[in-house]
């Protein structure tokens, strides 16, 4: 689509594919049974913190290791060697094959890794990512791959840009359902469908929000509902959505 | 049809789902008990709730209800898509037939890595017979002088010769070091190969150098007969590396009809084999050169015999295995 095409849709508020992807961090991806599924794309915040927990953890079990090995003389540098080659490269592949893409960091943060088209991280994957995150950590403090990570639309390193994984949440924070809380209310005004789902929607949220924020919102409709105070904006949301039919 | 009435007629099967996910995340899915009460039909199911999300999409439903099916068609497509390997079997058919397959597929990036890696050590090599002092351009003096000591055949006692429990410390040492570089040759493909290169052919002008050094000194019949056996499967690894991490640069420079990171992708799964190969190597090597290379009891000729042997051995697997199977 062009962009002057998509400027003019995006001036008159008409969502195109275009710009739903500019507006949100979801990735979508096409399932063979014919729809479309969103995950929500983990950002260099979350990622940041998930490697932080992460490298504790391995400093942690290092410095214990170390001490417990150095028992043994010799032979405990060897095992300390070998237990730092396996932090140092293995322990996130071998997390995240056997533990469904998650670090223990990455665990604590709701994050997870997988594939471009959805699927669970597998071996090739999570090696390929994880052997080029040498690259990501160039020249030291992963400088390389916090310009990747902001620079690339879904917020890939370039280890995940070249192994096809993205860092996702987990679970998405889904509201609860709301069937018959509000007595319903009819609306005279016809409204778009568009327009009733933002006000079941609203509905649905309100629980989460302060009260000003919920008063604020509802003001926001005056000029279409006239006057309505949140209470009544729930109450119309219910007869929208057909409580007690 | 209104929403709630639709969440009535669904929440079942929805419920159903979720008990699904739950099983299939603590079990796996041939552990499942036939009784339980979840049903069997799982893709069925899950082809339900993707019609109930395309539903509540075209029907406008609220964004509550839709992240709820979204979630769920999400854990369900997680399970129904994922791939399920049989490790052994796969890594049984990976040695005998996928990775020297792949060693002789890629024959040109490898026969690249063997020149850039063989033709500085040559080049070195030469360089040092007829200036001895060039050594000092890449070593500092006093690391000639402890390999020096290390392999002084004056010393009676061979450089690395140990107790059992250092062997085992060196093993440590080997894996660590030597897999590391490995992986970061492979990785410094990415860098538009400049990372690959600079490992290879510094390591290339590192063991001419040391190799020739010592030659020269008259130190052959320790230098020699320590690194012979190990360097096969070391040396080779690490060409393999090299190899790999060519292929990766070559897609992120001239990426051909591809989108530049679509390239690169498709070349990093076709050279992972050679990486996890090249690993196998390499712990081999760290094997070899821990226990065997450092030993001094056997006589030279053993040495030099079983060196060659191990040098056969190696290319023999990479050029001649897993001809017969199509690919």
């Amino acid at each position: 689509m062009s962009l002057v095409l998509r400027s003019r849709l995006l001036t008159l508020g008409i969502p195109t594919a275009q710009s739903r992807l500019l507006l949100d961090t979801t990735h979508d991806i096409a399932t063979p049974e014919g729809v479309e599924l969103k995950l929500p794309v983990a950002g260099l915040a979350a990622r940041s913190l998930a490697w932080l927990i992460d490298a504790m953890i391995k400093l942690i079990v290092a410095s214990f290791g170390s001490t417990a090995f150095l028992v043994f003389g010799g032979a405990g540098v060897g095992l300390m060697l070998l237990l730092a080659f396996t932090l140092l490269w293995l322990y996130n592949v071998l997390f995240e094959v056997f533990l469904n893409g998650a670090t223990p960091g990455k665990k604590a943060l709701g994050v997870r890794v997988v594939n471009l088209n959805g699927t669970p991280v597998g071996w090739s994957g999570s090696t390929i990512r994880n052997l080029l995150r040498f690259i990501d950590l160039l020249p030291g403090t992963y400088l390389l791959g916090l310009l990747s990570v902001s620079l690339s639309a879904r917020f890939q390193r370039l280890g995940d840009l070249a192994a096809g994984t993205i860092v996702v949440y987990d679970t998405a924070v889904v509201p609860p359902m709301r069937a018959g809380a509000d007595k319903p209310l009819p609306i005279t005004v016809p409204l778009s469908a568009v327009e009733q789902q933002a006000i079941v929607s609203y509905a649905e949220r309100a629980p989460r929000m302060n009260d000003e924020r919920v008063a604020e919102l509802a003001s926001l409709l005056e000029p279409v509902l006239g006057q309505v105070d949140s209470d009544t904006l729930k109450r119309h949301a219910s007869w929208i959505a057909g409580s007690g039919q | 049809m209104k929403q709630e009435a639709f969440e009535k007629q669904n929440q079942a099967a929805w419920e159903q789902m979720e008990a699904w996910i739950e099983a299939l995340n603590t079990r796996r899915v041939d552990k499942l008990d036939d009784g339980e009460s979840i049903g069997r039909d799982f893709p069925g199911l899950y082809r339900k709730v993707c019609h109930h999300l395309a539903l509540a999409r075209a029907r406008r439903y609220s964004a509550g209800l839709q992240q709820r099916l979204n979630q769920l068609a999400l854990d369900g497509h997680q399970h129904m898509y994922r791939a399920r390997l049989p490790f052994f079997s796969a890594t049984a058919r990976f040695f005998a037939n996928d990775f020297p397959a792949a060693f002789r597929r890629h024959w040109r990036y490898v026969l690249a890595s063997h020149l850039v890696f063989y033709l500085p050590a040559l080049g070195m090599a030469l360089a040092v017979i007829l200036q001895p002092a060039l050594i000092y351009s890449l070593l500092d003096p006093g690391t000639v002088f402890s390999m020096e000591t290390m392999y002084d055949p004056d010393n009676d006692r061979l450089g690395r010769e140990r107790q059992s429990d250092t062997d085992l410390m060196m093993f440590g040492y080997y894996v660590y070091n030597n897999i590391s570089i490995g992986f970061q040759t492979f990785a410094g493909g990415l860098l538009f190969g400049l990372g690959s290169l600079f490992f290879l052919i510094f390591n290339g002008l590192y063991f001419g150098a040391v190799a020739t050094h010592l030659t020269v000194a008259g130190y052959t019949s320790t230098f020699w007969t320590f690194v012979i056996a190990h360097g096969a499967p070391e040396l080779t690894a690490i060409v393999i590396f090299g190899a790999a991490g060519l292929m990766l640069s070559l897609k992120a420079i001239a990426p051909g009809r591809k989108r530049r990171w679509h390239a690169v992708r498709d070349a990093a799964s076709d050279a992972l084999p050679l990486v996890y190969g090249g690993t196998a190597m390499l712990l081999l090597a760290a094997f070899i050169e821990a226990f065997w290379s450092s030993t001094s009891w056997p006589p030279t000729w053993v040495k030099y015999t079983v060196g060659t042997v191990f040098w056969v051995l190696t290319y023999g697997y990479l050029l001649l295995l897993g001809r017969n199977e199509p690919r």
